[in-house]
């Protein structure tokens, strides 16, 4: 295989069609990048389950006017239960302190709040997290001292939902993208071919091999995919740099929020450029197989 | 080359019915006819761009019906093709026009450099191998068609009327170029509506009318039909 031949009518085909190809390149980079962002939330959702789901799964917040002894009786039932794996007790200071924390990036809701607006509480880890309704049983909402019980993961379930919804939603963004980047990989390709008509007559003519003939064009494809690729990947890293580590900068500091790592990006970058360069490269030999004789 | 009965039903008329032929390594052998006659639908199944309804085609000893599609390139390797209408690259030059067909069959550079200047001189074209295809006569673009053609050294040149873009004369400088090619034993199929250059060579003629075969003559001539 001559590569210098192959390489230069690379470069042609993709000079001469040069608004095509650089219209290829932007869906094509669009749709990876969407998609390695769907990567990266999906491995943000199950960080952030190992976050959340290893601590409280029940709260029982106290009554305003609870006394020492109903306070010490909650305690000692807590510690005899056989449902209890573990459970701490949060004074209304450390509620605050740690209010002050969640919300570093929000002065004003913290100085709106009175450090004694927040109840006291006892956080319990259970031994099966889904029999929430034994403890809400064994100390009802209102008496002795008690003035809610909270099952912590039905409200995580909730926020894991909505942010499955998001990737879901980012992913379904990313597949109808990859298909108008697909189709237009075709187009491009056809017209590339009917531009090229001659030199390809003649090499059908004098016996070039089917492989020979049609390598040009799938390279050509598969050349605007891996720069497509490359677009996506520096549109993730400056999604990193400038969004996430700058606006969820007090989250993620606060543990609310998993940090986007490196590590992730140089991960998922493969991944995209595989894709990229494969979807691209096969969408071209398919389109010389269905359309183009060669 | 041998090759034996095809039937080709294109549209309501076959555009070959039940053609039986032979054409010997090494002949030259004329291929005339009206428009429409036949003539290019011969050219093409020899080439196998088309495939024959029935009847079975042999070149160089190989059956092109039951030839798989990856052994074509193969095929027309040994076979070469001249157009009425030259066919060349513009945006090349007459050596790279000629280089481009053993470049894409993967022929070694060396072999290149050194069989591409040959041919050119044997066309007469040696003095213009840096020229664009645009700056050349019709004549020379022909001869350089024909040294791409003929650079790898065909058993078989096929030549759809040649001759049909060019003056009397420029066509008869082709005649001699292809009549030199056959000496070499290559065997030369020409499609031609040309009587002067028939009449003048006295080859084998075959003519062909409404799809089949009315005359085929040995040191033939265009005949009565013009």
């Amino acid at each position: 295989m001559r590569v210098n031949f192959v390489l230069s009518e690379v470069a042609t085909g993709l000079r001469r069609n040069l608004t095509m190809t650089v219209a290829m390149i932007l869906t094509t980079a669009i749709s990876l990048g969407l998609m390695g962002t769907g990567l990266l939330i999906a491995g943000m959702i199950s960080d952030m389950k190992e976050i959340y789901y290893d601590k409280v799964q029940v709260s029982i917040f106290l009554a305003e006017d609870v006394t020492d002894e109903q306070r010490a009786d909650i305690e000692s039932r807590l510690t005899e239960s056989p449902e209890v794996k573990a459970y701490l007790y949060e004074s209304k200071e450390e509620a605050y302190e740690r209010f002050q924390q969640q919300f570093s990036q929000q002065p004003e809701l913290v100085e709106n709040t009175p450090p004694d607006a927040l109840p006291e509480s006892f956080r319990v880890e259970m031994v099966n997290p889904e029999r929430y309704e034994v403890i809400a049983a064994e100390f009802p909402s209102g008496q002795n001292g008690v003035d809610q019980v909270r099952d912590e993961g039905d409200f995580l379930d909730r926020l894991f939902s909505l942010l499955n919804g998001a990737r879901n939603a980012t992913i379904a963004v990313a597949v109808v993208q990859a298909l108008a980047a697909l189709l237009l990989i075709s187009n491009t390709i056809q017209l590339a071919a009917f531009n090229r008509r001659n030199e390809t007559n003649i090499m059908r003519l004098v016996g070039a091999s089917r492989w020979y003939t049609q390598l040009p064009f799938i390279l050509e494809a598969a050349l605007a995919g891996l720069i497509g690729a490359l677009l996506a990947i520096g549109g993730l890293i400056l999604t990193k740099v400038l969004f996430v580590d700058r606006t969820l900068a007090g989250p993620i500091k606060a543990g609310i929020i998993p940090p986007v790592d490196w590590g992730e990006i140089a991960f998922i970058s493969p991944i995209i450029a595989a894709a990229g360069v494969g979807l691209a490269g096969t969408a071209a030999y398919v389109t010389l197989r269905l359309y183009v004789r060669l | 080359m041998q090759h034996v009965t095809k039937l080709y039903p294109a549209s309501g008329r076959p555009a070959l019915d039940d053609v039986s032929t032979e054409i010997d390594k090494g002949e030259f052998v004329f291929l005339i006819g009206s428009s429409g006659s036949g003539k290019s639908t011969f050219l093409r199944l020899l080439l196998k761009e088309d495939t024959p309804t029935s009847g079975t085609v042999t070149v160089n000893g190989q059956t092109l019906n039951t030839l798989s599609k990856w052994k074509v390139p193969k095929l027309r390797r040994t076979m070469g093709c001249v157009f009425q209408d030259f066919r060349l690259l513009r945006d090349r030059t007459v050596a790279q026009n000629v280089a481009f067909a053993l470049e894409v069959i993967n022929k070694p550079s060396k072999t290149i450099k050194r069989v591409v200047p040959e041919v050119l001189e044997m066309v007469g074209l040696e003095g213009k191998a840096h020229r664009l295809p645009g700056e050349l006569s019709g004549g020379e673009q022909q001869r350089v068609a024909i040294a791409r053609a003929f650079v790898n050294r065909p058993l078989v040149l096929l030549a759809d009327e040649p001759t049909g873009n060019l003056d009397p004369e420029t066509s008869e400088g082709i005649m001699l170029l292809l009549e030199r090619i056959n000496r070499t034993g290559t065997t030369v199929i020409m499609a031609t509506h040309d009587y002067h250059i028939v009449d003048s060579m006295r080859r084998r003629v075959i003519e062909l009318n409404g799809g089949v075969i009315t005359r085929d003559q040995s040191r033939g001539v265009y005949g009565v039909g013009r």
